[in-house]
């Protein structure tokens, strides 16, 4: 075949006053890989929503195979070949695989299912590009890695020849993003063609034939990429030139602040398994982990939002307080993990979102009056200090950007109204996820300052280079288990991958 | 045809909404009074007049105003909290009930009580027998996840059979012919008229007065907060440290014990006695009220009216131009669906393919 297989002309589409998409034109050819790279918000998302015609534009036309694809129209999409493998998994998890990739592709008025047709079908896709998956298993007993490859089968049994990948990778471990890329040469090979969403620079550069970089919804650049570099890449992608992240230097660390021996959490989706850790003032302990695997299980532990089965939590040398309140009072800053759904309250405004978790104490309410004026002064300091743009302390929340909400729940947790104490303990969960590379730097920086001052941090994240940058000892959470916290010099990136798929390293070491 | 979210609501949006829910009900309307062969023009006419356009429409329509008012500020506080209380019928009756038990229910001797303190039992009573049938639900939902439309909708029925097995039992009043029909109150506890020679009573006043308490409840304090933040984003609001089952019991204190006051009030204003009649689904309107009013309490108060008025008119005009009452229910029902998709669609963008 020659010529494009898929070619975007001329993709516009505005939301209100953002422009999300501004005239993007670009080609896919046959057997290519195409990276499409960009910070979030840069417009990718809303670039394959139009694709897959979950979004019409505005203006721009889409031409695949050489026919027009109607606007607007999944189905049509679908059937022209295009395949899109989402972020968060689209399976019931309660089903077999087989009925997964069945689901949808039988007629509703065919009596029977032809499901004997379907198994010899699905394995011969997946033995046709090396994408082994047992067709009787459950999908929830399945490994996160294997329910991607299902979702990709789900995508190839229906004759997708375009595949799109949606940030495939930030569910895997190193290894199984090895794996993935593996599967994807495989599929290329047999001439297949796939767009590759992503922003790691790394693995767009390992996998990709070529890439196309987007920032403020403009194409800003495409390279072959093996004629590229990551520092190329990271300045057309940011706009302009980006330092290396800085090292730190490990700091002295103090006394005890919090510690956890033997912490059971009740049996459930995501729990923890006798999870023993000691968090010293002034140092960053990083968890790394695939998430599900008992993160938001150690987040809420220690955050007061849920109790445990058994072991024992100390914090400064008493029992862990079991209310968010008085947890606050003790000097206890959170940062949860996803900020629309648990950070703030999208639909109450900016100042009782800054003051709400200290509501409750004398300065903002008495009697259980609020203090209305001390509560706004309160918000607009923090609104200044934190930088907070793009809403006042009257507009709802909801208002705000990811990154600004963000400081926003990153004032709140570390900003301390005179007559209270510093920080001395952080929880951070996933505090940097989603946001802009100028967000990022930002927050990195905050929990830096704040363990400078003496604060102990506990950083849960996905993101390995972050655990790598900022943790000064790092532990890997796996199915619930914690691994020993060990100084960061002492990983790689390949034994915290092994680490995150269930080897347990450093305590054969300690057996040995 | 697919919804898309706007990312600013302009202000035009927002003049246009309301004019557009109005003029839709008005369409929706005047094709069923053409249907039922009635000049258009002067059914509304009569509509208006029959509930705003004399002392007399206008005291009927606060009289009738006045249930409505508290069984809608009882919805908004739970509808706020995200506790959907249908159960205010219910809760209404077994305020209704209380306030009898207390009031009139003793032969006539009133314990030797002073008439005040007799009334502020009374009242205390009725609020706390409509609470106290809210937390049962309310507690279940917080502990044990059972939903409470259902357990609240169920409860209407079981109050209901237990108010009429007691106005053909014990509290029946022996002089009523064998009419199902409670005791009297005592005449002192009576609330007084507003103006002479017509209906209002003093109920109104409390009306106007809760409403006015639970909007400075809602906004000033820190239970406020509390209720608002549970019913926006449960999560975010446990994270900050509301007591979640606190926040409930208190939301279903409110709740009840607004809706059983409304029970009281309607006896104490209006009728003296219980009867199975009393209310023709106050507790439901309510429901409607409140979500008419967006959840404000100050909106409440115009929203009651307005239903009122409504169902005032309808009984008038019917009489003139035989156009059914139950036109009145459809204006009410349609400028509901047409508040809510206006406000819908101040937000969103429709977009045809």
């Amino acid at each position: 075949m020659t010529g494009p297989v898929l070619s975007l002309s001329g993709i516009t589409k505005r939301f209100g006053a953002l422009l999300a998409n501004d005239a993007i034109s670009l080609e896919l050819q046959p057997g290519e890989i195409l990276a499409l790279l960009g910070e979030n918000g840069a417009g990718k998302s809303t670039l394959v929503s139009i694709l897959f015609g979950h979004y019409t534009a505005d203006s721009g036309s889409i031409t695949v195979f050489g026919q027009a694809l109607p606007p607007g129209d999944p189905r049509a999409a679908l059937a022209a070949g295009i395949g899109m493998v989402h972020q968060h998994f689209t399976l019931a998890d309660n089903l077999r695989v087989l009925d997964n990739i069945m689901l949808g592709s039988e007629p509703l008025w065919q009596p029977f299912t032809r499901r004997a047709a379907a198994r010899a079908r699905l394995l011969a896709v997946s033995q046709r590009f090396g994408l082994e998956v047992d067709p009787d298993a459950v999908v929830g007993t399945l490994s996160v890695g294997e329910r991607q490859r299902v979702e990709i089968l789900k995508a190839l049994y229906r004759g997708a020849r375009i595949l799109i990948l949606d940030e495939p990778t930030a569910v895997l471990t190193p290894q199984e993003s090895e794996a993935l890329f593996h599967v994807l040469g495989q599929m290329v090979a047999q001439g297949l063609s796939i767009i590759f969403i992503s922003h790691k620079l790394a693995e767009v550069l390992r996998v990709s034939d070529r890439v196309a970089v987007l920032r403020q919804g403009r194409l800003v650049a495409q390279a072959r990429s093996a004629d590229t570099s990551q520092a190329q890449l990271a300045q057309w992608m940011v706009g302009h030139a980006v330092g290396a992240p800085q090292r730190h230097p490990a700091q002295r660390t103090g006394e005890a602040v919090c510690v956890l021996r033997d912490v059971c959490t009740p049996a459930g989706r995501d729990r923890l398994d006798r999870v023993s850790l000691a968090l010293h003032s002034g140092e960053i302990v990083a968890v790394a982990g695939i998430s599900g695997n008992g993160q938001v299980a150690l987040a809420e532990v220690l955050s007061g939002t849920r109790g445990i089965a058994s072991g024992e939590v100390r914090l400064l040398g008493a029992p862990l307080p079991k209310s968010p309140a008085q947890l606050t009072a003790l000097g206890v800053a959170r940062i949860p993990e996803d900020r629309h759904a648990v950070g703030v309250v999208g639909d109450l405004p900016v100042w009782e979102n800054a003051v709400s978790e200290r509501l409750r104490s004398r300065l903002f309410s008495r009697f259980s009056w609020v203090r209305r004026r001390a509560a706004l002064a309160y918000a607009q300091a923090l609104i200044a200090r934190f930088d907070v743009r793009g809403a006042g302390p009257l507009a709802p929340a909801r208002s705000l950007s990811g990154g600004n909400m963000q400081k926003l729940i990153l004032g709140r947790a570390l900003m301390h109204p005179a007559g209270t104490g510093t920080p001395r303990l952080i929880v951070a969960h996933q505090p940097t996820w989603g946001l802009d590379i100028g967000a990022v730097a930002y927050v990195q920086a905050q929990l830096i300052a704040a363990r400078e001052a003496g604060a102990a941090v506990l950083l849960l994240s996905g993101d390995l280079d972050e655990v790598l940058t900022l943790g000064d000892r790092v532990a890997v959470m796996h199915r619930g288990h914690l691994s020993e916290a060990v100084p960061a010099a002492q990983w790689t990136r390949e034994s915290i991958g092994l680490a995150m798929a269930g080897a347990r390293p450093h305590e054969d070491a300690h057996a040995a | 045809m697919r919804l898309e979210k706007r990312q600013q609501t302009s202000p035009l949006a927002w003049v246009l909404a309301p004019l557009g829910a109005v003029g839709f009900t008005l369409l929706v309307s005047a094709l069923l009074v053409l249907w039922a062969g009635a000049p258009v023009g002067r059914t509304y006419l009569l509509l208006l007049q029959g509930g705003f356009g004399s002392v007399f429409a206008l005291s009927e329509t606060l009289t009738r105003a006045i249930p409505l008012i508290l069984t809608g500020l009882a919805a908004t506080v739970a509808f706020r909290a995200r506790l959907f209380n249908i159960g205010a019928e219910g809760q209404l009756y077994a305020g209704a009930l209380a306030a009898v038990a207390v009031g009139g229910a003793h032969g006539g001797t009133g314990w030797d009580l002073p008439p005040a303190l007799l009334f502020g039992l009374m009242l205390a009573a009725s609020a706390l027998a409509g609470a106290l049938l809210l937390l049962g639900p309310a507690l279940m939902k917080a502990r044990l996840g059972v939903d409470e439309v259902v357990t609240t909708l169920l409860l209407n029925f079981i109050v209901l059979l237990l108010v009429s097995m007691m106005l053909d039992g014990p509290m029946k009043d022996p002089t009523a012919m064998g009419w199902p029909q409670s005791v009297a109150l005592l005449p002192e506890l009576e609330l007084s008229k507003l103006i002479a020679q017509t209906r209002v009573h003093s109920g109104l006043l409390a009306g106007m007065g809760l409403a006015l308490g639970l909007w400075v409840l809602m906004r000033y304090t820190v239970l406020g907060f509390d209720i608002r933040a549970l019913g926006a984003n449960a999560g975010a609001a446990a994270f900050v440290g509301v007591p979640v089952t606190r926040t409930l019991v208190w939301v279903a204190v409110l709740s009840g014990g607004l809706a059983g006051l409304a029970g009281a009030i309607e006896v104490a204003g209006r009728t003296s006695y219980l009867t199975l009649d009393m209310s023709p689904g106050y507790g439901y309107s309510g429901i409607v009220i409140a979500m008419l009013a967006g959840l404000q309490p100050l909106g409440v108060l115009f929203a009651g009216v307005f239903v009122a008025g409504m169902l005032v008119g309808a009984d008038s005009m019917s009489r003139a131009v035989g156009v059914p009452t139950y036109i009145a229910d459809v204006i009410v029902a349609a400028s509901l669906i047409s508040v809510l998709v206006a406000g819908a669609l101040a937000q969103y963008r429709v977009r045809w393919k």
